[in-house]
């Protein structure tokens, strides 16, 4: 398993090599002249000229790539071009608020996603079951910055139990959360669902009920784990998303977060912050999905990685 | 010899949408102590839901148990609670399936699977279950048993698996064991071992077993007493070399006939000729009639009871209703083998 994981490890450096090359070239196809935003509207095209030979901008996109890669195996990010802090400054400030909404998010989805699932496999077509799968419709239908808005205007304007914004105590990360979680934690009970009810028909269950077990340790001690496999994989997709940030939610709750962050940044063609930002979201997905591969194996000992 | 398990006029139906199928249709026998009677037919007849109907392990499937009556220690096992039967699954009687790849959990370890029904059943503390269960994977002959205690079924053969089946029924010393075509899905020489290890069991622990098969060399290898079912009824019942020798119901007949056998200078074996009836669209008399070599006026317009005759022996066949007129109808409630 060891092995397995620094075999995981290693094999991420390519793939990391070609999603920065991407990155890089990618942005700098984006229309938009980052040093005449830089040097302002009533600035001479001399100055923007100069902006730019002192950026490195007149340099070819190849050169910029190979000095930007130099700086960052120094650990360098470079500096936003608009306030001219460092990027790991900027990113410092942002990752853990994102890195908190997206735990506390994914946990309660997953929560209350897997108990409804269950709870609508057992009473498959009967009132609970439905009453599940209307939950999860429309946790799926919502578009989860209408439910933030919604929620602020219940519970911040009208109520005054949370904040609207901002995360100056722990209430701050509650409706953001709640806004983000609803879609997941509706996807999460689906899938919990359809897979409980397919492990259920299996014929280890009958041997399980024959061997005069009861209901509750047969889904839970026979029949959950082996149907963890599918919730897993989405929970853990979901959760790469999430840590990137979302823009819609984190702008309705003026969430100090990586995806306000993002947005700002392409608006100001901010070029070192966007594609640092970029690679960290993509180390971030492949790190999760290395972490998913690996319970694989905990959850269904047919899969162990050597 | 006294009777274990009493199965009287027991029927079984499947329920889908708008539609009643009756699989089982009436059936009653009876088990004695320490016996070993398989239940034989083709698949379809009903066997293994007669099986699932006594352990009520129909949960999962659309079957009901419509009507009749498990006699197991002359409790009536249908009137039972749910809790109150699971206290005797696992326990007092247990069951072995089919296929032993698909019939242990994949995803958790071989001894946590052997524990559960022991710390359940026999309420030991985790550490004497576990020593337990590895005496009762050594006792069905799994080399090497403490190791397989943490390993998972796909690591294990069919017969292996099978074998740690039989540790996890045999656990808690049940009285009856039912096989649901326990070889089925095994090689050949696998199968003789398996079926070997069950006839030990029976003579070590005095176990009785039903033996749910379509195999008629399993039942001439193993079983004390066979019975023949035909379209979800009970065709003919006796003791196994009995039947083998002198069949009396045409089917059974055929069954024999279809046997390939060892000498045997034959280009094709033989087959009984038709199918068997549509369960949802069953003919009026004898079900076997569309297929019987000696069918008479009378097979296709009502059909003929269980009978039992002074032999000992039961069949479900108008050729010798005239010849027992005074013989004792077993329909309703059957008596005991012997």
């Amino acid at each position: 398993m060891g092995r397995y994981i620094i075999k995981r490890i290693i094999g991420l450096i390519p793939l990391l090599l070609a999603v920065s090359f991407l990155i890089f070239i990618f942005i700098h196809l984006i229309p938009g002249d980052p040093a005449r935003l830089m040097a302002g509207k009533d600035a001479t095209n001399d100055e923007v000229e100069a902006l730019r030979t002192y950026l490195g901008l007149d340099k070819p996109i190849l050169e910029q790539y190979f000095i930007y890669m130099k700086e960052l195996f120094q650990g360098d990010l470079g500096h936003s071009l608009r306030s001219n802090a460092p990027v790991t400054q900027l990113f410092g400030e942002r990752f853990l608020p994102s890195l908190q909404l997206s735990i506390l998010s994914i946990g309660w989805a997953m929560l209350i996603g897997i108990l409804l699932g269950v709870i609508s496999a057992v009473f498959r077509g009967r009132w609970p079951d439905y009453f599940g799968t209307i939950t999860a419709i429309s946790g799926i239908s919502v578009p989860n910055f209408w439910l933030g808005l919604v929620m602020i205007q219940l519970f911040a304007v009208q109520f005054n139990i949370f904040p609207a914004g901002g995360i100056e105590t722990w209430k701050g990360y509650v409706l953001p959360s709640f806004a983000l979680g609803a879609g997941i934690m509706a996807m999460i009970t689906r899938f919990t669902r359809s897979s409980l009810v397919q492990t259920l028909q299996e014929d280890f269950i009958r041997t399980a009920r024959s061997r005069g077990l009861g209901e509750r340790a047969i889904i839970f001690g026979h029949a959950l784990k082996k149907s963890m496999i599918t919730v897993l994989t989405i929970a853990g997709l979901q959760f790469g998303f999430l840590l990137g940030g979302s823009i819609v939610v984190e702008t309705v709750f003026s969430f100090p977060g990586m995806g306000r962050l993002l947005i700002d940044s392409i608006q100001f063609r901010d070029y070192p912050v966007v594609q640092s930002l970029l690679l960290i979201f993509s180390l971030e997905f492949i790190l999760v999905n290395l972490i998913v591969d690996i319970l694989y194996g905990f959850f269904n000992p047919k899969i162990r990685y050597n | 010899m006294t009777g274990l398990l009493e199965v009287n006029n027991l029927k079984t139906a499947f329920i889908s949408d708008d539609k009643t199928t009756q699989v089982v249709r009436g059936v009653s026998f009876a088990v004695n102590k320490g016996e070993i009677v398989g239940i034989v037919g083709e698949s379809g007849c009903g066997k293994s839901v007669t099986s699932l109907s006594i352990m009520r392990l129909l949960k999962g499937t659309s079957g009901t148990i419509q009507d009749g009556e498990v006699r197991f220690h002359d409790q009536n096992l249908l009137d039972l609670s749910e809790q109150k039967m699971r206290k005797i699954r696992g326990n007092s009687m247990s069951m072995i399936f089919q296929d032993p790849m698909t019939s242990l959990n994949p995803v958790l370890k071989i001894g946590r699977q052997l524990m559960q029904g022991i710390m359940l059943h026999l309420k030991y503390p985790k550490e004497k279950a576990r020593k337990y269960a590895v005496s009762m994977l050594e006792s069905v002959g799994i080399p090497r048993a403490e190791s397989i205690m943490n390993e998972y079924p796909h690591q294990l053969s069919g017969g292996m698996n099978q074998r740690v089946m039989i540790a996890m029924a045999m656990s808690c010393n049940p009285e009856l064991l039912i096989a649901d075509e326990p070889t089925t899905a095994l090689d050949v020489t696998i199968q003789a071992q398996i079926l070997e290890l069950m006839k030990e069991l029976r003579e070590k622990q005095n176990t009785t077993i039903l033996m749910i098969t379509h195999d008629l060399g399993v039942v001439s290898e193993v079983c004390d007493r066979v019975i023949v079912m035909y379209a979800g009824r009970v065709v003919e019942e006796g003791k196994t070399a009995e039947v083998f020798e002198n069949p009396k119901h045409p089917y059974t007949e055929g069954l024999i006939k279809s046997m390939p056998k060892i000498g045997q200078k034959q280009s094709r074996l033989y087959a009984i000729p038709g199918q068997v009836p549509d369960p949802a669209n069953m003919p009026k008399g004898c079900k076997f009639a569309a297929r019987c070599p000696h069918v008479m006026d009378i097979c296709t317009e009502k059909e003929p009871d269980l009978i039992k005759d002074e032999e000992g022996r039961k069949h479900r066949c108008w050729l010798y209703q005239g010849e027992y007129e005074g013989g004792e109808k077993v329909d309703v409630k059957s008596s005991t083998g012997n």
